[in-house]
């Protein structure tokens, strides 16, 4: 798309390898995402996929390489990265409002300022009637709702999804993979998705690059380019799915 | 609008449901203690043990009357009594709740601490409560103080072994959750470790009450001039098995009675633990 390469770089991924011992997982990849760019990321199971996202989000330090953010190198204290994981993860002692703030106000962010951004939230995914239950009191999808929700209020330089709806059926998946399209939009946060799901990933991204089997490297880089919102059954749509299909087989 | 009047409906009867099992509950434990009481009477009445070894559920009770007013034979009121005991409890459990509560989570936390504390912990924690008498009436003669510590170091334990537990315990997402926003550690401790780790401190809590509660006779043995256990013993001396049952029913009661507390308390403070 021409107007995706007037963005600006973001985020720089530069040789980034890790192993563990003798254990290569990532073996020198790079890439470069753009601001407000929605990244899918799809490999075979157990290629490292999660291992490359711990060192993204400096859970691992890196063996050698390193990821940049607005030029400098990427650092949790400074920059805003937020992470979804693939287990529920809201503190189930906050209420649902306190868990959209909790990150804002690990940030030190005014008080006037997290409470605006929890309501936008809050509005935005109309969870507005549930801001003093508990996790506990709702459901596991309402629960991973929650979590997007913080992660989004967070307004992330990077924002880190690692198969957030592997624990979901069908059609909770649709309304949520929606769900974070509008959020996205709404917000221009910078996106990086894990999934295993390949229709799941022409759905959501711009951009899927395709990780090789371990020691992962990057296949390719696929720029999806379909309006929205997608059709599953639309031919263009198989086609990509068919594509990246072809390309992720390592049988 | 009608599916609406049906969830009103569906929760009315889950209410009534819930009134008629607390009922039922309530009324079953009734039975139960009465029984025992009247299994008790009978037994007594009927010659079957000799009263001046068991005396009857009547007896108790007007014992227990007669020492509400009358001081004989341990020279206190039975309220001096629970008050002494009381204080002496509750300053050796709640000692050991605010040294042993932090002591543990600090423990379970950070590995430096752990390791400095812990041979010491570790060495001192099967020595039984019992064994430090001698030793701290050497110390503190048989003061307050000195019953007081007896309690501390058997509530001291379960508190310092169950937070240490629960914060080991916290859930590795969300640490990595707080981290990835940025948290310094001791935020994360204080933000997720404590929280996540109450469960456990409050049923280490509860441990420690029942130990306090039950090694308060040991304690009270050392000099004590007032006292629940003061009481049993003056009871034993003078050979009157209803006032030391008096006493036991007494610390029984009182006991029961911090435990509805400590419950309630647990209620509120993990208000948001649900399972689903």
């Amino acid at each position: 798309m021409p107007t995706e390469d007037n963005r600006p770089i973001k985020v720089e991924v530069k040789n980034l390898t890790k192993r563990f011992g003798d254990l290569l997982v990532l073996d020198h990849m790079s890439f470069n995402i753009r601001k407000g760019e929605f990244v899918c990321v799809v490999g075979p199971t157990g290629c490292g996929k999660s291992t490359f996202l711990n060192c993204l989000t400096r859970i691992h330090m890196p063996s050698e390489g390193d990821l940049y953010i607005d030029g400098v190198p990427a650092d949790p204290k400074k920059h805003n990265i937020s992470f979804v994981f693939q287990e529920p993860s809201a503190l189930p002692w906050l209420t649902v409002a306190d868990n959209i703030a909790y990150g804002l106000k690990i940030k030190r962010l005014p008080k006037e300022e997290t409470e605006q951004r929890v309501n936008q939230i809050l509005d935005l995914m109309g969870l507005q009637e549930f801001r003093n239950a508990y996790p506990g009191e709702l459901s596991v999808s309402a629960e991973q709702r929650i979590i997007i929700g913080r992660s989004f209020a967070m307004k992330p330089d990077l924002l880190l999804m690692d198969e957030p709806y592997g624990q979901m059926d069908v059609k909770m998946r649709f309304y949520l993979e929606d769900e974070v399209i509008r959020l996205w939009k709404e917000l221009g946060s910078t996106v990086i998705f894990i999934t295993h799901n390949i229709e799941e990933a022409v759905y959501l991204a711009e951009k899927v690059l395709i990780l090789t089997n371990k020691p992962a490297k990057i296949k390719e880089e696929i720029v999806i380019d379909l309006p929205r919102p997608r059709d599953i059954t639309d031919s263009r749509f198989i086609a990509y799915r068919n594509d990246i299909t072809d390309k992720i087989k390592w049988w | 609008m009608s599916e609406r009047q049906d969830l009103e409906a569906r929760l009315q009867s889950w209410r009534q449901n819930q009134k008629k099992e607390t009922m039922e509950y309530v009324l079953l434990s009734g039975a139960g203690i009465l029984t025992v009481l009247l299994v008790w009477q009978a037994v007594v009445m009927t010659g079957m043990v000799n009263e001046r070894v068991l005396p009857a559920p009547t007896t108790i009770l007007e014992t227990l009357i007669f020492k509400l007013g009358n001081k004989a034979p341990d020279g206190n009121v039975l309220s001096v009594n629970i008050l002494a005991s009381l204080q002496v409890a509750l300053s050796g459990f709640l000692s050991a709740i605010v040294i042993g509560v932090p002591l543990g989570l600090v423990m379970g936390w950070w590995t430096y601490a752990d390791r400095f504390i812990r041979p010491i912990f570790e060495l001192v924690r099967p020595v039984p409560p019992i064994a430090w008498i001698p030793l701290v009436v050497v110390w503190m003669g048989v003061g307050l103080q000195a019953k007081a510590l007896i309690i501390f170091f058997t509530a001291f334990v379960p508190c310092v072994i169950n937070s240490y537990t629960g914060i080991k315990l916290t859930s590795k997402t969300l640490i990595d959750v707080s981290r990835t926003f940025g948290a310094p550690n001791y935020e994360i401790f204080r933000k997720v470790g404590v929280p996540s780790a109450l469960p456990m401190v409050f049923a280490g809590i509860r441990v420690a009450l029942g130990n306090s509660w039950s090694t308060l006779v040991a304690a009270e043995m050392l000099a004590a001039s007032a006292g629940l256990g003061y009481m049993i013993q003056i009871g034993r001396t003078v050979a009157r098995p209803d006032i030391v049952i008096v006493g036991m029913v007494v610390i029984g009661a009182i006991g029961a009675g911090l435990s509805l507390i400590l419950s309630r308390a647990e209620k509120y403070f993990l208000r948001w633990k649900i399972n689903r």
